[in-house]
């Protein structure tokens, strides 16, 4: 059996109150707590990017994996803020964790689906025996134009799983995809900020997309909503995935562990990723755990796992997702942040 | 400023830490040597830094170099990691009235400096406070 060998996750530990960027703007910090349930947002260092943070997780990962990193054949990293435009980011990443030369590389981008897609290609690649170990990232550094709603939410971070047949941390029982073109959100080239759809983002697009992957997925498994103990959604605020966990019959306990986004923000392609290595760091053998990722343009990757008694050897190898959400938090100010996320235009 | 070539050559010691070690002497040596001087040992085998280590001492770099312009100030340390080995490098994500000697740190991976806007990006290990 395939599955989950090794976990770790990153999150930097900048953070700006939505309060602080509303002041900003003179907009309504109230209703954005309420309408998006987002309190406050992880925010990288100026020295940080889509590159250190997966090699942070990934090093996490490997901890508790307890592998010879050169047996790992294939690194995926899946971001939609890859900092070179063509030279790709796995590279470093295979090469920081020592797991070159015999190892494929690839990057992936499908907006906030990138991360998932990543541990699907590694997933799948282990199970044909291919390779291994296979190594799956989801990271961003987002950026949201300064002042459009998408500014409270953009947030960074990285989660990181290694794959493999044996020492198995979770059990993969099921994935599943589903996805159509459907243009709710995209960056065109050499523009800086991307531009979605208002709210056409809403219905058609990520509800309609994770809907449909949790209940393919379910009948596949044959399974109900109650059958699963923890069920990740994609979270772009905090609304969305508590919104169509109840459409789909979950409970707020089933989707709560996972749910990091009023204090973490949307970390795009890490944003289920985190929520997973959140779950795992609290599951107990048997649990059931139900992952559903969302990239706008638009699709999702739904996953299945089952947590082993393994876990409870190697969770404490590396540092815990809530723990680097809830200590050694460092507040900016807007102007702060704006220096560190390089909104400023400076003389060349 | 560091070329490519250059770059690439270090990768190595710059993104795995890689270091050697003489048995006989229980010494390290970052970047690794061929012959130790302290016994002409040739046989050295490879090992990596430890990842912590205590802050020994430190400045704040007002006036930088000219590629590490963007980030000024900022605090360089001389660490003295678990394994012995005393290292110099960046200490960040720590505000410079909290740094004191002693203080426990561990090494993370960050961007050193851009190239330029069209250059290579530098990455390496700096320090940060132990989680
Ligand atoms: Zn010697």
């Amino acid at each position: 059996m395939e599955g989950i060998v090794g976990y770790g996750a990153y999150i930097p530990r900048n953070r700006i109150k939505v309060e602080e960027i509303a002041k900003v703007w003179g907009a309504d910090a109230p209703s954005y707590k309420k309408g998006l349930m987002l309190e406050e947002k992880s925010v990288p260092s100026p020295d940080q990017d889509t590159i250190t943070m997966s090699v942070e997780a990934s090093k996490n990962a490997l901890k508790r994996a307890n592998i010879d990193p050169v047996k790992i054949g294939a690194v995926y990293v899946g971001s939609e803020s890859h900092p070179y435009a063509v030279k790709p980011s796995g590279t470093v990443l295979a090469e920081a964790l020592g797991a070159t030369p015999e190892c494929h590389t690839a990057d992936f981008e499908f907006a906030c689906k990138a991360g998932t897609e990543g541990m699907f290609v590694a997933l799948n690649l282990v199970k044909a025996g291919a390779v291994e170990f296979g190594l799956g990232v989801g990271a961003d550094t987002s950026q949201g134009a300064p002042g459009d709603a998408l500014e409270y939410s953009a947030a960074a971070g990285a989660a990181a799983f290694i794959f493999g047949r044996e020492n198995l941390v979770a059990r993969a029982l099921e994935t599943y995809a589903f996805m159509t073109d459907t243009p709710d959100f995209r960056r065109r080239e050499n523009k800086y900020y991307p531009q979605h759809g208002g709210r056409f983002t809403g219905d058609p697009a990520y509800f309609k997309h994770v809907t449909g992957a949790a209940r393919g997925i379910l009948e596949k498994a044959g399974a109900e909503p109650q059958d699963l103990d923890y069920v990740i959604f994609h979270q772009p605020n905090g609304k969305f995935p508590l919104r169509v966990g109840k459409l789909l019959g979950f409970s707020k306990e089933q989707i709560l562990p996972g749910w990091l986004v009023n204090k973490l923000g949307n970390t795009y392609s890490g944003s289920s990723p985190l929520g997973l290595t959140s779950t795992l760091d609290i599951a107990k053998a048997g649990d059931k755990i139900l992952l559903i990722s969302y990239g706008s343009g638009a699709g999702s990757d739904a996953f299945i796992f089952e947590v082993t008694d393994h876990i409870d050897k190697v969770r404490d190898l590396a540092p815990r997702t809530r723990d680097m959400l809830d200590n050694n938090k460092n507040y900016l100010e807007y102007g702060e942040y704006a220096k560190f996320r390089h909104k400023i235009r400076k003389a060349d | 400023m560091s070329t490519p070539s250059r770059y690439w050559r270090e990768i190595p010691q710059r993104y795995r830490k890689e270091a050697n070690r003489c048995a006989p002497c229980d010494l390290i040596y970052f970047p690794p040597r061929l012959i130790c001087p302290e016994c002409g040992n040739r046989a050295l085998e490879k090992t990596v830094l430890a990842e912590k280590g205590s802050l020994m001492t430190y400045t704040i770099i007002r006036v930088p170099p000219s590629q590490f312009k963007d980030q000024a100030p900022y605090a360089v340390g001389i660490v003295e990691m678990d394994d012995g080995v005393k290292l110099t490098g960046q200490v960040v994500d720590c505000e410079f009235d909290k740094m004191h000697t002693g203080m426990r740190l561990q090494m993370e991976f960050r961007k050193m400096y851009d190239v330029g806007h069209s250059g290579i990006i530098c990455y390496g290990y700096k320090f940060v406070p132990e989680y």
